[in-house]
């Protein structure tokens, strides 16, 4: 994740912020201040659906017997014994390590093809600029779950099953990333900058990489944001072209809970485990992950 | 896929581009325009065409292939066999495990649907608020959602387990006796509904949030003036207002919830061998099509599968936008008369 330290803060785009200061700065608040009913139901709503989570931890943290517990508390002190299992029972690391860098490449991948077609349909004009963008918002629809069988087909002509690239190559692009990428440019670059780039003498090339793509960060980044999200938490393809043996963290996570005889405290661990390089970017980067949500919203 | 589209603007058109006067001087400079004309032209196809080619191997053509391969007798080991025409859309339309898959993503997809549009717009409501630590509320209840489905099914696997999981646990303590979550059709339904309403609530709530924080504030104000609380402006302003969001929601949880697989492979595996319970009776389509693929190798009848489910995605989203159209223009409608006397009535009022 290496473009995680130079991600700017997401500013809204120019024209949305001011009008919601200007529509919201006004009123007196009359009847819209939260009372103890708004915090109380919130805070209910939130301590209840994070329990699962905690009682996750508290289990893989204690014994087999832990479970059987009316409302667990408080945590055991085996967790780091029951997540050594799990690293004896699955190959933790080389499937972290599988996830990190097919994650990685689609992302990166995603969307450095998202900014330049984006960036084609948002701002240069072209001959069958509107039907591409038409087929592009189209397609957006469409799962791509339904041509797992030719997919599988393929990849097994080319030997490539059981392979990180039979994984990564059919995700290297979206039609969702480029319809987000033209969004958001089309508000945010204005036409006589690239006006100016051009009698300046510029190439399109350079106009692209010294107008757009500075301009593109902040979208980029959410959308990176998501991408990773997306690959990494992806499983069905994934379980059709890898074997056991060369798995995705996600595959290899789904494999603690299809032996006989199951270890609640040991499978529990493993889900807390593999939730933790997820929760770390949550941390870091949720604001982002937030105000992604909440434009994507707005604009779509 | 290329365009036909007349209205487009050739190159020449666009601003800024040198206009032939200017050109006619030194030939060194008309090169170097032209030149620049080519890269102007050329230049957006560049752009796009990373984007269409691959999105052309990896999603048109297995798109297009899956009628093909649905075409044909197509067993997974031996390959493509004889052209058996629409005989796999037959197989599979007579087949009562496909209707059951059916029937379950269906009941899945509304225990799912529903519970979670009304409880994120009571949440998105609550969050509109003037509230203190405004990101700490956001990104609570956005939590769950970075818990991957994989993830989730294995916790709710052992939440919902019939002997001591902590559903049963909690309703011993009232009295109620443990329901067979597994084996029970409906129960088995609601526990994989609660899997995927756990993580995708919170994600829906800030999308409803940020439609709610675009209506206008002066609008509230002045019901709650009029005497409207806040029950009665949930529904007579801000539901009406964000209605398009409301829509892009539901639509979304259609495609989605059709597609559901990870809950229902991972529920109850030690006994129902990963394909949605020992009676199917939480085996949803693309389980169900999965199945058909890689555990009984018929590519031809599971091809086929993925295109019958394709159509159905599509017919749904359609039956929904008709749906949720013509709800919202009945509102739209009855709310602006309303709003147009209210307002003939503060104008008289004032003036």
């Amino acid at each position: 994740m290496t473009a995680q330290p130079m991600m700017a803060p997401v500013r809204p785009s120019p024209e949305s912020s001011s009008a919601r200061k200007r529509r919201r700065g006004g009123g007196s608040g009359v009847a819209l201040r939260p009372g103890f009913l708004s915090y109380g139901l919130l805070l209910a709503w939130i301590l209840g659906s994070a329990y699962p989570l905690w009682w996750s931890f508290v289990v893989a943290s204690g014994t087999n017997a832990t479970r059987g517990e009316t409302l667990p508390l408080i945590p055991g002190g085996n967790f780091l014994a029951n997540a050594a299992r799990v690293l004896d029972a699955i190959p933790f690391w080389l499937a972290l390590g599988n996830s990190i860098i097919v994650s990685s490449v689609i992302t990166i991948s995603v969307v450095t093809f998202s900014t330049l077609a984006g960036y084609a349909f948002a701002k240069l004009r072209f001959r069958g600029r509107e039907g591409l963008l038409v087929f592009v918002i189209a397609t957006m629809a469409i799962p791509t779950q339904l041509g797992i069988i030719p997919l599988f087909i393929v990849m097994r002509e080319l030997g490539w099953t059981g392979t990180l690239g039979a994984v990564i190559v059919p995700t290297l692009v979206t039609a969702f990333g480029v319809f987000f990428m033209r969004q958001y440019l089309v508000g945010v670059i204005p036409d006589e900058l690239i006006e100016a780039a051009r009698v300046d003498g510029a190439t399109q090339l350079r106009t692209f990489f010294t107008v757009a793509v500075p301009a593109a960060r902040p979208a980029m980044a959410i959308l990176g944001l998501f991408t990773f999200m997306m690959a990494w938490t992806d499983y069905l393809w994934p379980l059709i072209v890898l074997s056991p043996q060369n798995p995705t963290l996600q595959t290899a996570l789904s494999q603690l809970q299809s032996g006989y005889y199951v270890d609640y405290s040991i499978v529990l661990a493993g889900a807390v485990l593999a939730t933790l390089p997820l929760l770390i970017l949550f941390i870091a980067a949720g604001r982002q992950l937030i105000s992604g949500i909440m434009q994507g919203a707005v604009k779509g | 896929m290329t365009d036909t589209l007349p209205r487009t603007a050739a190159a020449g058109d666009a601003p800024g581009t040198p206009s032939p006067a200017d050109a006619n001087g030194r030939t060194r400079r008309r090169r170097r325009w032209s030149l620049s004309r080519l890269d102007m032209a050329a230049s957006p196809y560049l752009y796009i065409a990373p984007f269409f080619v691959l999105f052309a191997v990896t999603g048109l053509f297995p798109l297009v292939y899956t009628l093909v391969v649905s075409l044909h007798d197509w067993p997974l080991l031996q390959g493509q066999g004889d052209f058996v025409g629409l005989e796999n859309f037959a197989t599979v339309l007579g087949d009562r495990f496909f209707w059951n898959s059916i029937g379950n993503t269906l009941s899945i997809f509304l225990l799912s649907t529903i519970p979670q549009l009304a409880v994120a717009l009571v949440l998105a409501s609550i969050l509109d608020q003037h509230l203190k630590a405004r990101t700490f509320w956001r990104m609570s209840v956005l939590l769950p959602y970075v818990v991957t489905p994989v993830a989730v099914a294995l916790i709710f696997t052992n939440v919902f387990n019939e002997q001591s999981g902590l559903v049963n646990n909690l309703i011993g303590l009232v009295g109620i006796d443990p329901i067979q979550w597994k084996n029970d059709v409906l129960a088995s339904h609601v526990a994989i509904a609660t899997m995927v309403n756990w993580r995708w609530t919170g994600y829906n709530t800030l999308i409803l949030l940020a439609a709610m924080q675009a209506v206008p504030r002066d609008l509230h104000e002045s019901a709650a003036i009029d005497g409207a609380g806040a029950a009665r402006r949930f529904f007579s302003i801000t539901i009406p207002s964000i209605r398009p969001t409301v829509i892009f929601v539901i639509i979304t949880a259609t495609i989605g919830g059709l597609q559901i697989f990870a809950e229902p492979r991972l529920f109850d595996v030690s006994n129902a061998g990963g394909i949605g319970g020992s009676q199917r009776q939480f085996q949803t389509t693309v389980l169900y099509l999965w199945e058909m693929a890689f555990f009984r190798g018929d590519f031809g009848r599971a091809a086929a599968i993925a295109w019958l489910l394709f159509l159905l995605i599509v017919a749904i989203g359609l039956v929904n936008f008709a749906i949720s159209r013509r709800i919202a223009s009945v509102e739209t409608a009855r709310i602006s008369r309303r709003a147009q006397r209210r307002l003939a009535a503060h104008q008289g009022g004032t003036r």
